[in-house]
């Protein structure tokens, strides 16, 4: 009994040293980002804290409409950067603590197979009956350009799977399971096994990356530096490593 | 006189209670229940209603047919390598369900190892309800293996040999004895079976993608609605409930416990 009482108290010690983590050591600075961003955002992990004090960052990478839906159940985080704007303005305006600035963008490719293997030319090829095709869903902002694009094109395809972020479209047609998928740039730059079939300016949407500092973490002013380093010289020459056009 | 239990014990035994129940109390606190009709009759939370029936209905049979006959060898056969089979047999129980969904693209993929002759031969899994079903038996099957196997050790061997005895060839043995006396724990497996492929998720969406009518099935569903619609993200959990609610119940039906000789 008493070396029971013994271990449960020795646990709740550990479990209560673990929460507390913190006074003076680096700071944790949470970002929620879209999952397109994944790469260039982990490639600024290291000059951010070189920049800042040695904060690190934590990123949780996931399609931009279910990091807002994270954050509306409670989800902790201090930055944003999503895919698109109607999604940002989904986020409480109380929630953030500044006005959404874009930072990058980004345009659509269509992801095909290494060496093209089934000769995709352009968007109305989608429509073959021997393509299998893989779009994000439509709630995924990916999705939602994809969409638009098809629109402008006034091509109508049925595609095989609904993704939940971009970053799967381009797994399922690296494996080799799908034949063609819409995907940005950037995606199809990232050495993911794909090559990119281009898609014509009067076709082509182009994405706007909105982000921003929220009240909803312990590290409000970690999160505003890291949303004016995304503009800054240093980490605008990251995004444009990766692919991504400048904001404006 | 009844003895009181350590008061640390029970303690410990209501937090664990509280944390089965907690979310179940909150789903229901959040259910739409004003608009419960009319959002159930709506055709996209059929679709996925259908869609899950069809696929779990499927993978529970398919996993008694393979699974029941994989039982009653591990049971019944003596061979070596017999621990390994089985622990292999009984993988998907401790596998994470998106790590079977990719073990199963390598392996039923377009490229994969028997995928691409499938594929030649004009089978092509993922993305087709098919492959839902495969992904919810590949998780589903253990169950079956486990219970049914169970099941053949405490048939009385007896039985077998008087029937052998009394003329009855092995096949009309296994029909007309064998079976009778396993039709509890095949039951109890066909259950088990049925509410793990119901439930499952990460294998169908990595392997089967996700695509309503075809491979959205009900936890697929949940999840995607719950990031649009969180409303109908609450109904479809709370058919899901209902429905493994009625599993539990069947089960405790004497199923579950052996049938006194």
């Amino acid at each position: 009994m008493r070396r029971l009482t013994a271990v449960i108290a020795a646990a709740a010690f550990v479990l209560a040293a673990g929460c507390s983590n913190g006074g003076g050591a680096r700071r944790q600075v949470t970002v929620f980002a879209a999952a397109s961003l994944s790469d260039a955002f982990k490639a600024m992990t290291k000059p951010f804290a070189d920049a800042h004090d040695h904060d690190s960052l934590t990123f949780n990478f996931a399609g931009s409409q279910q990091l807002v839906a994270q954050l509306q159940q409670g989800a902790k985080a201090d930055a944003l950067a999503t895919a698109d704007q109607p999604t940002m303005a989904s986020v409480s305006v109380k929630d953030r603590s500044d006005i959404p600035a874009v930072f990058a963008r980004n345009r659509l490719v269509i992801a095909v197979g290494r060496g093209n293997p089934k000769h995709v030319q352009g968007l109305a090829d989608l429509t073959r009956p021997d393509l299998k095709v893989v779009l994000a869903a439509p709630v995924v902002p990916a999705g939602k350009y994809a969409r638009q694009a098809l629109a402008k094109a006034g091509v109508n395809v049925s595609p095989v799977s609904l993704e939940d972020n971009v970053e799967a479209v381009v797994t399922k047609v690296g494996l080799g399971e799908a034949d063609a998928g819409i995907v940005y740039v950037t995606d199809a730059k990232a050495g993911r096994n794909v090559d990119a079939v281009q898609i014509p300016d009067v076709d082509n949407v182009v994405a706007a990356y909105p982000a921003v500092g929220l009240r909803l973490g312990s590290q409000r002013a970690g999160g505003e530096q890291f949303v004016d380093f995304l503009r800054s010289p240093s980490g605008q020459a990251i995004l444009r490593r990766f692919g991504f056009l400048p904001p404006k | 006189m009844r003895k009181r239990p350590p008061v640390v014990i029970v303690i410990l035994a209501a937090c664990a209670l509280l944390l089965l129940v907690l979310p179940v109390i909150g789903l229901l606190e959040r259910a739409p229940w004003s608009q419960l009709g009319h959002e159930l009759v709506a055709r996209d939370v059929r679709t996925a209603v259908r869609l899950s029936l069809v696929t779990s209905l499927s993978a529970a049979a398919f996993a008694l047919l393979l699974g029941a006959p994989l039982a009653w060898v591990l049971a019944r056969v003596d061979f070596r390598g017999k621990t390994a089979v089985r622990a292999l047999a009984l993988l998907p129980l401790v596998l994470p369900p998106v790590v079977g969904g990719v073990a199963l693209l390598f392996a039923f993929g377009r490229t994969g190892l028997v995928g691409s002759w499938l594929a030649h031969a004009g089978i092509v899994l993922p993305f087709t309800t098919a492959g839902a079903i495969v992904a919810e038996l590949f998780v589903a099957m253990p169950f079956a293996v486990i219970t049914v196997e169970a099941g053949v050790r405490a048939l009385d061997g007896r039985l077998e040999e008087a029937a052998a005895t009394l003329g009855a060839g092995p096949w009309f043995t296994l029909r007309r004895v064998v079976l009778p006396a396993l039709a509890p724990s095949v039951a109890a497996a066909a259950a088990l079976c049925w509410a793990r492929a119901l439930g499952e998720f990460g294998a169908t969406i990595t392997f089967a993608g996700n695509l309503p009518g075809r491979t959205q099935t009900l936890p697929l569903a949940v999840y995607l609605e719950l990031q649009q619609r969180p409303g109908v993200a609450v109904l479809l959990s709370l058919v899901l409930l209902v429905l493994s609610v009625g599993v539990l119940v069947l089960l405790r039906g004497r199923w579950l416990t052996p049938r006194q000789r």
